[in-house]
């Protein structure tokens, strides 16, 4: 982990580039040329509602989809040259409820990619001892199975299981998208303090747009498989693109809320 | 004569057509799993040869159990390897439920787990060591205790080739039109099936809790 937050020389290379990368199914374009990066120490929020591409867009990051044309880079290389299993094993991923293997408990969880990495025994044990405290989770939790946690709990175990090898990619599919709304913004400052301290390139899928402001350093709105736009979050609320004023209105329907 | 005095008097008998049944219905099973397990997992890797194989196994199915041993039966050959035809015969009946077992139970397996476990760097052989098959057990376990205890019933006619097992005190019996002699097969039988019924069972729901676990 890089703890001194190198405050990002802008000739940095991006760790991610999405370059004219479109996907296509069965005929039906999901990702019509889309052009992006994400740098070490940015967090990018990938907005949008369900079937925009979102999804698509971080599989192919992963190479769970190879892009039918253009290319994606991870770390300057194109994923079709990469070793699929070294490429994922380098890239943490977090889903919707955490995505734990139900058969194994909180520390195999955690403990999964050092161990098929063949770490030494003792260093994941460390390892493993060293993420409960880091996403706050009570050591005690370790010997639990999924099913005996809450919710929140399931979820602070997907992302110490994503950051287990710490890998300097990080990807997050809706991560939060099932937990109560409490639960929900404490995980949301954990998270964006947690990317303070380790500066990774991460990636954050969400479709609700007050997430995406807390935790983007960019956001990028994409509608049919096409980005919209890609700005700061800063000047995102601001952006007067019909679709982007059409979402701060939907999240700005409360009577106390601005 | 009474039913325990008969199994009194031929308890050596008793034994060994049960130690032979037992031996019938357990190899043939075994050899199912051998072959039927594999299948199972190889159709949900290759789909389009799930058809042809459950329908293959489901064909071999529908022959009436008695017609499969009477096409054995005219052989003139057969004589000493009526105990393997009988164990071949009873292994392609268990095939249905191990096959078809083993593929619903790994195509039951949450897909996002699957998918995590593939987005964290699982290879495929990790994949399904892992995850899919501990995943499936319950189910595939279910599987071999169908395919257990309808060998365990089919085998009684493996006697009709001269394959031994407690069918031949049935098929005596039915000669003799004795029923404690049909009895004394058909009881041992019974509780044969229901033991290892009730065995299989209880593997089948400690393995099933490792799924719900989630």
């Amino acid at each position: 982990m890089t703890a001194s937050p190198s405050h990002g020389s802008a000739s940095e290379r991006p760790s991610i580039e999405f370059d004219h990368a479109s996907f296509r199914l069965n005929g039906r374009l999901l990702l019509k040329d889309l052009v992006l990066s994400v740098k070490q120490g940015e967090t990018l929020v990938l907005l949008g509602r369900s079937g925009s591409g979102k999804t698509t867009s971080l599989k192919l990051i992963n190479r769970l989809l190879l892009p039918t044309t253009g290319e994606v880079r991870v770390n300057g290389r194109r994923t079709a040259e990469w070793d699929p299993i070294r490429l994922r094993r380098s890239i943490g991923y977090v889903i919707q409820d955490g995505g734990l293997f139900p058969h194994f408990t909180v520390e195999r969880n955690i403990a999964l990619v050092p161990r098929i990495e063949n770490w030494p025994r003792a260093r994941v044990e460390a390892r493993v001892r060293e993420l409960l405290a880091t996403v706050g989770l009570n050591q005690e939790l370790a010997s639990r199975y999924p099913s005996q946690l809450s919710g929140g709990q399931r979820q602070r175990v997907g992302v110490a299981r994503a950051l287990a090898a710490d890998p300097p990619i990080l990807i997050l599919d809706e991560a939060f998208g099932a937990l109560d709304p409490i639960t929900r913004s404490e995980m949301q400052k954990e998270f964006r303090a947690l990317q303070q301290r380790m500066r990774k390139a991460v990636i954050f899928v969400t479709h609700d747009l007050r997430e995406a402001m807390l935790l983007g350093d960019r956001i990028a709105l994409l509608e049919d498989g096409q980005l919209i736009v890609d700005l700061p979050v800063a000047q995102f609320s601001r952006s007067e693109h019909p679709l982007v004023r059409a979402y701060v209105e939907a999240f700005s329907g409360l009577p106390d809320l601005e | 004569m009474h039913f325990w005095q008969f199994m009194m008097t031929n308890r050596q008998q008793v034994l060994d057509l049960t130690l032979e049944h037992i031996t019938l219905a357990g190899v043939s099973t075994l050899l199912a799993a051998l072959v039927g397990i594999p299948l199972g997992i190889l159709i949900t890797r290759v789909p389009r040869l799930s058809k042809p194989v459950l329908g293959g196994a489901n064909i071999i199915q529908t022959i009436p159990s008695l017609a499969l041993f009477g096409f054995l039966l005219p052989a003139p050959w057969i004589g000493e390897r009526a105990g393997r035809l009988a164990i071949l015969a009873l292994a392609l009946y268990a095939l249905l439920p191990l096959i078809r077992n083993t593929y619903a139970g790994i195509q039951g397996v949450d897909p996002a787990v699957v998918e995590a476990g593939r987005a964290m760097g699982l290879t495929d052989r990790q994949l399904l060591l892992q995850v899919e098959l501990p995943l499936a057990s319950g189910i595939i376990v279910a599987g071999v205790r169908i395919a257990t205890v309808v060998s365990i019933g089919l085998a009684t006619i493996a006697a009709a080739i001269g394959a031994g097992g407690l069918g031949e005190f049935i098929f005596r019996g039915l000669a003799m039109v004795n029923n404690q002699v049909i009895l004394a097969g058909a009881i041992p039988a019974a509780l044969l099936a229901l033991f290892a019924d009730f065995m299989l069972g209880r593997l089948e729901r400690r393995l099933g809790s490792l799924r719900s676990k989630s």
